[in-house]
C-alpha cells in the first residue's frame, strides 16, 4: 500500500512538474485581449534568399492517395513550366529550382508541407493544391507566415486572401455561365449531383439561388462520398425525378461511376444530357463512349483555337511524363507559374509585399492558351473566357458555347444581385 | 411501387458485388484466419487484367467473357506469389497478417499509380449489357442482372468445388481441425497455397465486375475491403451461406438508406447495422462447429 | 517478455522527458519542434494501444473513434472561441439563418470542454467495450468491428458538412483557452504540453504493468480461460485497459488540434487508425517505450521520406510494414531485448509463444 502511495506521488510529482513548466513558459506568451493579437500576423522576417542565381518554388501536390489520380499532372505541368521559363533564361534573370512535396491528399499534411516550404526550404512562392479542403488548410499558414500560394483548379468562389492567387475560375467564371446555358436551352427541371465535400456542396448552394432567379426547379439533389464509385441507388432517384438536366459537381474517379450508372439506366445525352464542371480531356477517356454527348463547363479546351493553345499542346505533347492531352486544371497551373513570373518582373523582386503591390496595379497579363488574361490586383483572381463544351467520340470538346467577352473574376458575387447581401456579409465577416 | 422495387433490385446487384467481394475473404479470412487488407488491391488486378484484355481483343462482346478467367488467374497468380513470399510465414500469428497485407496495399496501389494512366483506364461494357429489363415498371439495368448471375455462378462454382471435389474435402479438413488433417496424410501447405489463390482469383472477377460499375484506377479496391470483412463476420466465419445473406442484407439495406436518406449517411447507417447486429450475434448468422480451443 | 528493472524503465523515462521537454526545443526548429508535438500526439494513442494491444491482446483498429472525440471536442471549442459571438464561417453559406447546432453550445465553456475529451471516450469506450467483451467478442472480429466503427464515424462527419466541417475539416483556429496561437511562445507552451502529457501516459502505464493488474491483462492475454478459472472475470479486465488506451487517444486527438491546426476525418479514418497500430507494431507492442517511440518514428518517416522521394515513399512505408511484422514481430525494441538477453544470458529468446497461441486461439473461435 505504501509504495503504491509513493509511486502515485511520484506519478502527480510528473504530472505536476510539467504543468507547472508549461505555465511558466505561458506567462511569455500573447493573449487574446493583447495589442498583439489584433494585428493576427506575428510572421518572422522571411528566409527567402535570392542572392544566387536561383529562386527556389515549392510545388505542393498529392502524389500518393485518393487524389494522385488528378493531381499527379498538374504537377508534371508546373515541372514543364519551370523547364521552359528556364530555358527562356528564367525569373529576374535566375532559373527556378523547385522542391516537389507530396499532399498525400491528407489536408493536415498540405499544412505541414506549406510550412516546411515557407521555412525550412525558403522558397519564395508555392504552387499547387486541387481540393478546396486542401486550399483551406493552407491557407491559414501561407497567411501566418506572409508566404505566397498560387492555387490552379475552379473552385467554389467566397474567398479571397492576401497570400493565395487563384488561376482556376471561380463560380461567375464557371458554374453561372453553365446555369445561363441551361437556361437557354430551355431547362426547367434540374437535378444536382455531387460529391459529398465543400466545393459541391457550396456549388449547389449557390446554383440553387441561381435556378430560383431564372425560373429553373430543382427536382433533386444527390451526393455520394469522393470515395465511393456506385452511384445506381441516387441514379435510380435521378430516374424518378424526370429532370431535364443534371448538373454534375462529382469529383475524382466517383465520376465514373456516376456516368456507368447513367447509361445503364437508360438515360442518354440526347434525352437527359448532364453538364459536369470537374470532367476534362484527362478524366473523359476513363468512361469510355458512354460520356459521348455529355457537356461541361470549363475556361479552357484542347479544341480551342487561340494563337498560344498549339505550343502548349505540343510542348505538354513532347514532355516526358505527358498524358498526351491538355485539361483546364493543366492550362490554370502553367499559367499560375508565368503569372508568378509577370509579376515578380513587374515588381522587380521576389518580396511578397512588392508582388502584391505590383499586382494592385492591375496590369498584370498573360497569354494563355485560353486567350490573354489579366489579373485583379484585388481579390487575386484572373479574367477568363468562359466555355461549354460537349464530349465527342475521340473523348475531346466540341464548343457548344463561348461567352463574347473575357468574364472578371467576381469571387463573393457582388454583381449578382440574387446572392443575399447577408449572406456575402457573414461570409466576409467569418473570413475576417 | 417503383419506391419500393428500384432499391430492392439495385440493392440486390450491390449486394451481389460485395459478395463477389467477400467471397475471395470468406476463403482465405473464412477458412485460414489470414487478414488479407489488400484483397482490394486483388480486385484492382482484375480489373485492370480486364483492361489489357480489352486491349488485346477489341471487341467487349467478346473480351469480358474471356477477361474474367483472366482476371482470376492473375490475380489468384498474385496471391500465390503473397501466399509463398509472406503469408505462409505467418499463419502462427493471423492478426499480423492484417498488418503486413497493409504494407502489400500501399505498394501494390502505388504501384497501379506508376504503371497505369493516374486518371485510370476505362473498360468497355459488352454491347449485350446494354438495355433494361421492365420489372413491374421499373427499368432495370441489365448489368446489374448480370452482376447477379456473376456472382450466383461463382457461388455455385467454389460450393461444389468445396463440397464434391476432393481437395475441397481437404480444405474443409484442414479448417476443422489443422493437425488432425495433417495426420492423416493431408498437405496442408498444398491446400493453403490452393485456398490462397483461389480467394485471391474470387477478387479478380469481383474486379472486372467493379471496372464495370465504377472507374479503373489505384483507388477503386480501398472501398471495398471493409465493407467486404464485415459481410464475412457477420455471416460467420467460414460459411458461405451466411456470407451470401449478408451481403445481399447489406446491399440491399445500403439502398433502401439511400433512398429514404442520402448517399453518405446510408453508408454510415449500414455499418451501423452491421456492427449492432455482431454486437447482438458476435459468431454471425451462423457458426462453423470446430473442435480447436475455446 | 523481459522484466526490465524499475529503476532502468524509470531512468529511460526520466532520458526521455528529458530529451523532449529540454533538448528538443533548443536544437530544433519552429516547424520540426511542431512535428514533433503532432509525433507526441500520435505517440500518446500510441501508448494506450500498446496497453489495450501489446499488454492486453486486444487489435483496436478504431482508436480514431477516440482520437475524434478528443480532437473534435478541442476543435469545436477552438473553433467557437475563434468566431466569438459569430456563427463559425463554415456554417453560414449553407444555412445563413439556422443557429448553432445544438451540440456545439457547451463547447463554447472551456471546463465543459475539458470535461468531455476526459469524460466522452471513457463512457463510449465503457458501453462499447462492456457490450463487445461480456459477449467475448475478441480477435479478428473485434479488431474488424473497431475498424468498421472508425470508418463509419468518419463517413458520418463528412457527410455532416454544416454540423461538423465535413471532409474540409475544422481548421484556422486563432486563439488556445485565451492563448494567441501565432504566437511562438504559446506554440511552445502548447508543445510543452503535449511532450508532458507524453510524459504523464508512458509513466501511467508503466505504473499498470507493474501493478497486479498489469499481470492479469497479461494473463487474460495469454490464457483468458484460465483467468476465468481463476475467479476473475476477463471482461473487466479488457474493459479496464480498452477504457484507459481510449482516454488517451482521446488526449492525443484533443492536443493534435492545437499543435496542428486542422482536424479533419481523413485522421480519424480507417488509414489513420492503422498507421496507429503500425507505429505499435514498429516499436513493439508489449514493450513500455516501443510504442510512443514506434509511433514518432513512423510520423517523421511520413514527414521526412515524403520530402525526399514525393511519388514513391508509401513504396518504403509499405515495405517497412512488411519487413518489420515479419522478421522483428515485437517491433525494434526486441533488437535491443535479444541484445541484452544474449550478453547475459547466451542464447536466442524464443518470440512470446504466448501472443502467438492467444491469437490462433481468438481467431479459430
Amino acid at each position: 500500500m505504501s509504495t503504491t502511495s509513493k509511486r502515485l506521488r511520484m506519478l502527480m510529482a510528473t504530472g505536476a512538474v510539467g504543468t507547472t513548466l508549461a505555465l511558466v513558459l505561458a506567462g511569455c506568451g500573447a493573449r487574446a485581449g493583447d495589442e498583439a493579437a489584433g494585428s493576427g500576423t506575428s510572421a518572422k522576417p522571411s528566409c527567402v534568399d535570392t542572392s544566387g542565381s536561383t529562386v527556389k518554388l515549392g510545388f505542393l501536390n498529392s502524389l500518393t492517395g485518393g487524389m494522385a489520380i488528378s493531381e499527379k499532372t498538374v504537377s508534371n505541368v508546373l515541372h514543364m513550366a519551370a523547364d521552359e521559363i528556364n530555358a527562356g533564361g528564367g525569373i529576374l534573370g535566375k532559373k527556378i529550382e523547385y522542391v516537389q512535396e507530396d499532399g498525400a491528399t491528407d489536408w493536415p499534411t498540405f499544412a505541414e508541407k506549406t510550412e516546411k516550404l515557407l521555412t525550412q526550404d525558403c522558397v519564395a512562392a508555392i504552387f499547387g493544391g486541387w481540393t478546396s479542403s486542401s486550399r483551406k488548410a493552407v491557407k491559414p499558414v501561407v497567411e501566418k507566415n506572409n508566404g505566397l500560394f498560387f492555387y490552379p483548379v475552379q473552385y467554389e468562389g467566397l474567398e479571397s486572401s492576401p497570400n493565395i492567387y487563384y488561376t482556376g475560375a471561380t463560380t461567375n467564371q464557371q458554374i453561372i455561365p453553365a446555369m445561363d446555358f441551361l437556361a437557354s436551352k430551355g431547362v426547367k427541371r434540374l437535378f444536382l449531383a455531387g460529391s459529398d465535400y465543400v466545393f459541391p456542396r457550396t456549388a449547389n448552394a449557390i446554383i440553387k439561388l441561381y435556378a430560383a432567379k431564372l425560373g429553373i426547379e430543382i427536382v433533386g439533389e444527390e451526393y455520394v462520398p469522393l470515395d465511393k464509385d456506385d452511384w445506381t441507388s441516387q441514379v435510380a432517384k435521378i430516374v424518378a425525378a424526370k429532370p431535364d438536366f443534371i448538373f454534375n459537381t462529382i469529383n475524382g474517379s466517383s465520376n465514373v461511376g456516376f456516368i456507368k450508372a447513367y447509361y445503364d439506366a437508360g438515360l442518354t445525352a440526347a434525352t437527359t444530357p448532364i453538364i459536369s464542371v470537374s470532367i476534362a480531356e484527362e478524366e473523359a477517356p476513363a468512361m469510355g463512349h458512354e460520356v459521348t454527348g455529355h457537356y461541361a463547363s470549363w475556361n479552357y479546351f484542347q479544341s480551342l483555337k487561340t494563337d498560344t493553345n498549339p505550343k502548349f499542346i505540343e510542348s505538354w505533347k513532347a514532355y516526358p511524363n505527358s498524358s498526351g492531352v491538355t485539361s483546364d486544371p493543366m492550362e490554370a497551373a502553367y499559367i499560375s507559374l508565368y503569372l508568378y513570373k509577370a509579376l515578380v518582373e513587374a515588381a522587380g523582386s521576389f518580396d511578397v509585399d512588392a508582388v502584391n503591390a505590383a499586382a494592385k496595379k492591375n496590369t498584370i497579363t498573360f497569354d494563355a492558351p485560353e486567350g490573354k488574361v489579366t489579373l485583379d490586383g484585388e481579390n487575386h483572381h484572373i479574367s477568363k473566357p468562359g466555355h461549354i463544351g460537349q464530349i465527342n467520340a475521340n473523348n475531346q470538346f466540341d464548343i457548344a458555347w463561348a461567352s463574347d467577352k473575357f468574364i472578371e473574376p467576381d469571387p463573393y458575387l457582388e454583381g449578382y444581385d440574387w446572392f443575399p447581401a447577408d449572406i456575402r456579409k457573414q461570409l466576409v465577416d467569418a473570413a475576417g | 411501387m417503383d419506391a419500393l422495387i428500384a432499391p430492392l433490385l439495385n440493392g440486390s446487384a450491390q449486394g451481389a458485388l460485395l459478395l463477389l467481394a467477400a467471397l475471395g475473404l470468406s476463403l482465405t479470412f473464412g477458412q485460414m484466419g489470414v487478414i488479407n487488407m489488400a484483397h482490394g488491391e486483388f480486385l484492382m488486378i482484375g480489373a485492370f487484367a480486364a483492361y489489357l484484355v480489352q486491349q488485346v481483343i477489341a471487341a467487349s462482346n467478346l473480351s469480358i467473357p474471356v477477361a474474367l478467367p483472366v482476371a482470376f488467374v492473375v490475380a489468384g497468380l498474385f496471391g500465390l506469389l503473397l501466399e509463398v513470399t509472406i503469408i505462409q510465414w505467418m499463419y502462427r500469428r493471423p492478426l499480423d497478417t492484417l498488418l503486413v497485407t497493409v504494407g502489400v496495399s500501399l505498394i501494390l496501389q502505388q504501384a497501379a499509380l506508376h504503371i497505369f494512366p493516374s486518371q485510370g483506364v476505362p473498360v468497355e461494357k459488352p454491347g449485350w449489357l446494354d438495355g433494361q429489363l421492365n420489372i413491374l415498371g421499373y427499368e432495370w439495368p441489365l448489368r446489374q442482372l448480370f452482376t447477379i448471375l456473376l456472382a450466383a455462378v461463382c457461388v455455385a462454382a467454389l460450393a461444389a468445388w468445396l463440397k464434391y471435389t476432393s481437395f475441397g474435402r481437404r480444405i474443409r479438413a484442414t479448417v476443422h481441425n489443422r493437425d488432425l488433417a495433417e495426420t492423416s496424410g493431408i498437405s496442408t501447405r498444398t491446400v493453403d497455397r490452393l485456398t490462397f489463390f483461389a480467394g485471391s482469383g474470387l477478387a479478380g472477377v469481383a474486379g472486372v465486375a467493379a471496372s464495370l460499375i465504377g472507374g479503373t484506377n489505384s483507388q477503386m479496391g480501398a472501398q471495398y475491403i471493409i465493407p467486404a470483412f464485415l459481410v464475412v463476420a457477420a455471416g460467420g466465419i467460414g460459411q458461405l451461406k451466411g456470407t451470401i445473406l449478408a451481403a445481399w442484407a447489406v446491399g440491399v439495406a445500403l439502398s433502401y438508406f439511400a433512398y429514404w436518406t442520402t448517399g453518405s449517411l446510408a453508408q454510415v447507417l449500414a455499418f451501423i447495422l452491421v456492427i449492432v447486429f455482431l454486437q447482438i450475434r458476435p459468431q454471425g448468422l451462423f457458426t462453423v462447429r470446430t473442435r480447436s480451443l475455446a | 517478455m523481459t522484466k526490465l528493472k524499475p529503476w532502468i524503465s524509470l531512468g529511460g523515462i526520466g532520458v526521455f522527458a528529458v530529451l523532449l521537454l529540454a533538448v528538443a526545443p533548443l536544437v530544433l526548429t519552429d516547424h520540426w519542434l511542431n512535428n514533433v508535438g503532432k509525433y507526441c500526439c500520435w505517440a500518446i494513442a500510441a501508448v494506450g494501444i500498446g496497453l489495450a494491444w501489446g499488454r492486453g491482446g486486444m487489435l483496436v483498429m478504431g482508436q480514431g473513434v477516440f482520437f475524434a472525440l478528443g480532437a473534435y471536442s478541442m476543435a469545436m471549442h477552438l473553433t467557437l472561441e475563434t468566431a466569438g459571438d459569430r456563427i463559425p464561417g463554415f456554417m453560414v453559406l449553407y444555412d445563413p439563418l439556422a443557429p448553432l447546432p445544438m451540440f456545439w453550445e457547451p463547447f463554447r465553456s472551456a471546463g465543459f470542454t475539458l470535461l468531455a475529451i476526459v469524460l466522452l471516450p471513457v463512457i463510449m469506450a465503457g458501453i462499447l467495450g462492456y457490450a463487445l467483451f461480456k459477449r467475448r467478442v475478441k480477435g479478428a472480429y473485434f479488431a474488424i468491428l473497431t475498424q468498421a466503427l472508425a470508418v463509419a464515424l468518419a463517413t458520418l462527419i463528412s457527410s455532416t458538412i454544416r454540423e461538423t466541417g465535413g471532409d474540409t475539416g475544422l481548421s484556422d483556429f486563432k486563439y488556445f483557452f485565451g492563448f494567441v496561437l501565432n504566437d511562438p511562445a504559446n506554440k511552445l507552451m502548447v508543445y510543452l504540453i503535449a511532450a508532458a502529457l507524453l510524459i504523464v501516459c508512458v509513466l501511467a502505464v508503466w505504473q499498470l504493468y507493474r501493478s497486479r493488474f498489469g499481470e492479469l491483462l497479461v494473463a487474460t492475454r495469454d490464457a483468458e480461460e484460465r483467468v476465468r478459472f481463476l475467479g476473475y472475470d476477463p471482461a473487466n479486465i479488457k474493459l479496464v485497459a480498452f477504457v484507459v488506451s481510449a482516454l488517451m487517444a482521446s488526449i492525443g486527438g484533443a492536443m493534435f488540434v492545437p499543435i496542428v491546426g486542422i482536424i479533419t476525418p481523413a485522421e480519424i479514418g480507417a488509414a489513420a487508425s492503422i498507421l496507429m497500430i503500425a507505429g505499435v507494431a514498429f516499436g513493439g507492442r508489449a514493450s513500455l517505450f516501443g510504442p510512443a517511440l514506434g509511433a514518432m518514428a513512423v510520423g517523421w518517416g511520413q514527414s521526412s521520406l515524403g520530402s525526399t522521394w514525393p511519388d514513391g515513399w508509401t513504396y518504403i512505408l509499405g515495405l517497412l510494414f512488411i519487413v518489420v511484422i515479419l522478421f522483428l514481430p515485437n517491433g525494434l525494441s526486441s533488437l535491443t531485448a535479444r541484445f541484452t538477453v544474449r550478453a547475459r544470458r547466451g542464447p536466442d529468446v524464443p518470440p512470446t509463444p504466448a501472443i502467438v497461441a492467444a491469437e490462433l486461439e481468438e481467431v479459430k473461435s
